[in-house]
């Protein structure tokens, strides 16, 4: 089983390589001058369509962002349980089925507050 | 240095465990495949880029690019070309390393998805017991890079960009596993390959609404375009890669195809029953149906416009969530209660099944036209 | 094994630098990026012990969720660049944290640990397939946790909704 992990690890290593080496090239090229490099305050000013930008871009967001990703952990936990239960459930049964089945009932319960309470809506 | 002795132990019995051919057969083995996967994943989305031009000014009634070489063919290698040379700029009130590692950081999940695509039976970089959560856990770090290019350019529509995309991602991951674990209900494995074998009929017949969600989701989670808000041309430039020019832009731009190729080998792996297939050759029938998915994809892209940001929400929470619960609960009942019915049977259940929900769904639940405020 | 302790080793350095870089970088969002690349060591860790669902888990939760999230917190605060200012707690908190850190060591050197001799569990999904959904197995619990997920999501429509 580990030499699977060492294959996952030294592709991990090879990827990382794969994609330095493709960013490291065009330096490498501006180094015998066929990339140009001139840069100017205007150009490596902030893009915004011509405009002179105004104030910072990191900005305070939207709390509605937050509370999607909240919901999001809260299911995510839920699937890293069924995944163990749907390679089994066949040995499990009637029993293991209803366990999940109440299991996932109580966080339904969570969602269907939320849809009623309309904080899903997107505002 | 007592912590340290016991564990000499342990990693004897590792050495039982492994397979016999670990110090030679091992090299040679991870040489094969990585070389097989980095030119798979390269000439693939070469003939993905013309395939999906071309194909796409078909759609449109116009031609497509048709200039360099015998149909246009060498048009991905003309450009590849061209944005090697271009100038890299960088912005200068951004996060250099940021902005300069983001790239590398979305690139390196995209491509590590193919250890565990099986081209053929056991022709895969490394069988994993927990091939497809693996798949879903690895996938789920893109998300960070996209998110580090929309930090690192210091550019407000790059920003709003990356945010889009993580409240894209974080809404669509959740139908999208729920419908993966249907499969695994049926296959009893979370192994690629295993699934693969364990299909004598494909998945598609027996998890038609699992398929639906599954490729729905996935086209979001990979922003193509009927879910593209994150680089809503119209509204915020070119989203979460505005301020990138350059190999930098080239590789966010390998990025969504090397993303799509990997949903095309995961539907196909999952739903469609992989490298299985008659008369023709396995790796054959693999890249048909690879190729058949990435179509598919595009066709959609072609035909459907782009949704708002508040139906693009309230379409995963409030449709694909509960129907990816109700069709998971389904399948588990039929695999508890009804393990040994015939293959047909189960079949027409399913399409009854599905045909129902969603016209119950259409009626109950309606995207809201009209204006909102976003 | 000489693989696995290259792999330990590296993992435990990665891990250790990770680590220190989140307490040390003043930029917010540089510190929550090396808190990502510790989730990830850790997970590598836990690979190379043969828990292979739990370094799965640990990528998909910490890394895909809990990272995301507190990105997301970042984006809620007003003073990102400029981080957290150390105040006049700095020197309790070094020495708090020191003798905390001396103790751990102490626990962890004078502990004769209990080494399981049996091989690694092949497939691992099912043994806690088994134990957390099987008759006899950890069910209760399981429901228990449940509810704390639904504590989780009541929570967040607490705070979305006071306005």
């Amino acid at each position: 089983m580990l030499a699977n992990y060492g294959y996952i690890g030294l592709l991990l290593v090879v990827a990382i390589f794969f994609a330095v080496t493709t960013l490291l090239l065009p330096l490498f090229l501006r180094f015998i001058h066929i990339v140009p490099h001139k840069p100017n305050p205007i150009k490596s000013s902030t893009y915004e369509c011509g405009m002179e930008t105004i104030g910072k871009a990191w900005v305070q967001f939207n709390f509605r962002y937050y509370f999607y990703a909240l919901m999001f952990i809260a299911l995510d936990v839920l699937v890293v349980f069924l995944y163990p239960w749907a390679v089994e459930l066949r040995k499990l049964g009637l029993f293991g089925f209803i366990g999940m089945l109440v299991f996932t009932f109580i966080i339904v319960v969570g969602y269907i507050y939320a849809w009623r309470k309309k904080v899903l809506e997107w505002k | 240095m007592s912590i340290f002795n016991p564990s000499l132990n342990l990693f004897n019995c590792y050495l039982e465990a492994l397979p016999p051919d670990w110090p030679g057969g091992f090299w040679l083995h991870l040489g094969l495949f990585v070389v097989i996967i980095l030119a798979f994943v390269l000439a693939m989305i070469m003939g993905f880029i013309w395939f999906e031009r071309r194909g796409i000014g078909r759609f449109q009634v116009r031609l497509g690019p048709n200039r360099v070489g015998p149909f246009g063919l060498l048009q991905p290698v003309a450009d590849a070309i061209k944005i090697l040379i271009k100038e890299d700029i960088i912005p200068a009130k951004g996060d250099k390393w940021v902005h300069w590692l983001a790239p590398v950081v979305a690139f390196v999940p995209a491509l590590m998805i193919f250890a565990v695509v099986p081209f053929q039976d056991g022709a895969l970089l490394a069988d994993l017991n927990i091939g497809i959560l693996y798949v879903v856990a690895i996938s789920s770090v893109s998300v960070v890079g996209i998110f580090m290019a929309g930090w690192g350019s210091n550019n407000k529509f790059s920003l709003i960009g990356a945010m889009r995309t993580v409240a894209q991602a974080v809404s669509y991951e959740i139908p999208v596993v729920l419908s993966i674990i249907g499969v695994v209900l049926i296959a009893g494995s979370l192994s690629m390959n295993e699934i693969v074998k364990a299909q004598s009929i494909p998945f598609i017949l027996l998890q038609p609404l699992g398929f639906l969600i599954y490729f729905i989701g996935a086209c979001a989670e990979i922003n193509r375009t009927p879910f593209d808000l994150l680089e809503a041309e119209s509204e915020i430039v070119a989203g979460y890669h505005t301020e990138y020019s350059g190999m930098k832009f080239a590789l966010f731009y390998l990025v969504e195809y090397t993303e799509v190729l990997a949903v095309s080998a995961i539907i196909t792996t999952l739903f469609l029953g992989g490298w299985r297939g008659p008369v023709l050759p396995p790796v054959l029938w693999f890249l048909i149906k690879v190729v058949a998915v990435f179509f598919l994809i595009f066709w959609v892209r072609s035909t459907i416009p782009r949704i708002r940001v508040d139906q693009l929400m309230a379409f995963a929470w409030k449709c694909l969530l509960p129907l990816a619960l109700i069709n998971l609960f389904i399948t588990g009942i039929e695999v508890v209660v009804l393990p040994e019915a015939l293959p047909w049977t189960i079949i027409f259940l399913n399409l009854a099944i599905m045909a129902v929900l969603i016209v119950l769904w259409s009626k109950f639940f309606r995207l809201g036209g009209g204006r909102v405020e976003v | 094994m000489i693989g696995l302790d290259i792999a330990f080793w590296v993992l435990a350095i990665v891990g250790i630098i990770a680590a220190l870089a989140v307490v040390l970088l003043s930029d917010v969002f540089r510190a929550a990026l090396s808190l990502v690349v510790c989730f990830l060591a850790v997970a590598g860790i836990y690979i190379t012990l043969s828990a292979d669902f739990l370094a799965a888990v640990q990528v998909l939760i910490y890394v895909g969720a809990i990272s995301v999230l507190i990105i997301l917190a970042i984006m809620l605060t007003r003073e990102v660049q400029r981080g957290s200012p150390s105040n006049r707690l700095r020197i309790p908190a070094f020495l708090v944290a020191i003798l905390f850190l001396g103790g751990m060591a102490f626990a962890m050197l004078n502990t004769t640990w209990q080494v399981s001799v049996a091989p690694p569990l092949e497939p691992t999904t099912s043994a806690l397939a088994g134990l957390l959904f099987g008759e006899g197995g950890f069910i209760l619990p399981v429901e228990i946790a449940a509810i704390l997920l639904l504590a989780a999501i009541l929570g967040a429509i607490v705070l979305v909704r006071e306005k």
